[in-house]
């Protein structure tokens, strides 16, 4: 069991490191604002609920536990949502989402330009 | 690098924010040398508080620097020649961590032997902060008081007048109604961890000056979601100055108390027949004391400044 | 395990500050330093593991809940104070 409880923690750890590696080069990397905070937000909730439920795959049960998952549930609620505001907030600050009028030929659909709300 | 950009920089918003990312790193230094209720003050301080009232001044002023009209050359050769001096002075203490230098000969090993017996609280900085150097936590309590009074009599220019206080104020971000749903499911868990972290000082890091704090940033998130108007309705400015006179006031009672009793200010082991209780209780007390006070005047803090940004307001209507 | 992670944590912080510092626009910042904070959150939590003291659990709670109030501050004081446009700034 013990054993057990170590691989799924560090198969969470390491792929929830993996998802945070990815967001931050994409947060490098995109060429626009909505772009990368696509790849910021989207990465980091998953990436961030996977290393703390890791985390709680160590410590079993006990304040640690509850701790870890008030982080948890903390995070999820508060990166989302932060990262909606500030979405909008830029939206409405007349920052364009960059539409390049060849997008078909780059290989990306109709539904999928970046056009968040 | 992050303070060397913050001074070549003119923009003074980037300044805050590259002040609080400043105030990050240098919690997690605290961090590294194992001092948690350091580190644990700097991040609610230092990242939280000092950001917001930051920003809530910026709104004030302009944003962006003035020309400086001097070349401030003096005051930087002061300042070298006051480090360098500083420098000097290091070199004749003790090396760093060494088990011989003066604070682990005299008075360490008592705090560190010793509290459990005679404070019986596990977390050894509280029961030095409030016990044993009680006074100085009275010191710094009155030093939060002091500038709560000093911005509340220099902001005070415009009271509100009856027919102001109808009114309300709308509330800025009324768009954002996703941001206002999650700030109400939120803002419970964070008034619950302020109150965990007033009352858990006694065995893990925490304590009035960071519970204060986070509740005050609390209070702040629900004003800016939802205007100052309906927080005034919660947090009267009238209830706003009794308590933060109350908070120092307990502190200051809870010394007197300990002379009626017998023992000398802030001595708390005659508070109960068992000194390990009267320590108890007393910490307890000073601690809720200091906790009040600093949410308090976090509080007016900001509704003083951004009073000052909303009333124009009023006069548009 | 957990010192990869604190390690993997580290570079994500840091490519998050470089584009604090490059940002051209102000909202770039906000995100980066945002992202910047929520990887703190974890990084403090990992260090509690890794030193094994769980109190540090703590510190991790108050970063998350003032990583939030202080992106939403500034995210309120941009909106709504100055009217500049502010698709480029320096």
């Amino acid at each position: 069991m013990e054993v057990l409880f170590d691989i799924i923690s560090w198969v969470c750890l390491v792929s929830g490191s993996f998802f945070c590696l990815t967001g931050g080069i994409g947060l490098l990397r995109f060429p626009d604002f909505f772009t990368r905070i696509h790849a910021a937000s989207l990465t980091d909730t998953l990436g961030a609920s996977l290393i703390l439920v890791g985390l709680m795959f160590q410590a079993g049960w006990g304040l640690v536990f509850a701790k870890l998952l008030l982080i948890l549930m903390f995070s999820l609620l508060a990166g989302t949502t932060a990262s909606h505001a500030m979405a909008k907030a830029s939206l409405k600050s007349g920052l364009k989402p960059l539409e390049s009028d060849d997008a078909e030929k780059d290989g990306v659909p109709e539904g999928e330009r970046p056009s968040q709300q | 690098m992050t303070a060397l950009a913050i001074t070549r920089m003119n923009d003074l918003f980037a300044v805050v924010m590259l002040s609080g990312i400043y105030s990050l790193m240098s919690a997690g230094f605290f961090l590294d040398l194992d001092a948690v209720d350091v580190a644990f003050t700097e991040a609610s301080v230092g990242a939280g508080i000092s950001t917001l009232l930051m920003l809530a001044s910026l709104k004030m002023v302009k944003r962006y620097e003035g020309k400086t009209k001097y070349k401030p050359m003096l005051a930087l050769g002061v300042v070298g020649a006051t480090a360098l001096l500083l420098i000097y002075g290091t070199l004749d203490m003790p090396h760093f961590g060494s088990a011989d230098a003066p604070i682990h000969q005299h008075v360490a090993p008592r705090y560190i032997n010793d509290s459990m017996a005679e404070v019986g609280v596990p977390n050894i900085v509280t029961s030095i902060l409030a016990s044993y150097r009680g006074y100085d936590t009275l010191g710094e309590t009155l030093v939060i008081f002091t500038a709560g009074i000093g911005v509340m009599s220099l902001l005070r220019v415009s009271r509100e007048t009856k027919d102001q206080q109808q009114k309300r104020v709308p509330a800025d971000m009324q768009q954002q109604i996703i941001l206002r749903i999650v700030a109400k499911m939120m803002l419970p868990l964070i008034l619950l961890f302020a109150l965990y972290v007033q009352f858990h000082g006694d065995y893990g890091p925490g304590g009035g000056f960071q519970a204060g704090v986070i509740f005050a940033a609390g209070i702040i998130l629900y004003t800016m979601l939802f205007g100052l108007s309906t927080a005034r309705l919660v947090f009267k400015s009238s209830l706003l100055q009794k308590l933060t006179a109350v908070g120092v006031l307990l502190y200051a009672g809870v010394g007197v108390a300990c002379m009626l009793l017998g023992g000398n200010f802030l001595d708390y082991n005659v508070l109960r027949h068992d000194p390990v209780h009267g320590q108890h209780l007393g910490i307890l007390l000073v601690e809720l004391g200091v906790g009040i006070t600093v949410a308090t005047v976090m509080i007016t803090l900001f509704f003083k400044f951004t009073w000052r940004t909303v009333k124009h307001k009023y006069i548009e209507q | 395990m957990y010192e990869l992670t604190a390690l993997i944590l580290l570079v994500v912080m840091g490519l998050a500050l470089v584009r604090a510092f490059l940002g051209p626009t102000l909202y770039d910042r906000i995100l980066a330093v945002n992202n910047f904070g929520t990887k703190t959150v974890l990084l403090i939590a990992i260090l509690g593991f890794l030193g094994g003291r769980p109190d540090f659990l703590d510190i991790a709670i108050v970063y998350a809940l003032i990583n939030f109030i202080s992106i939403i501050a500034v995210l309120r004081f941009f909106e709504y104070s100055s009217k500049r446009p502010m698709d480029e700034e320096s």
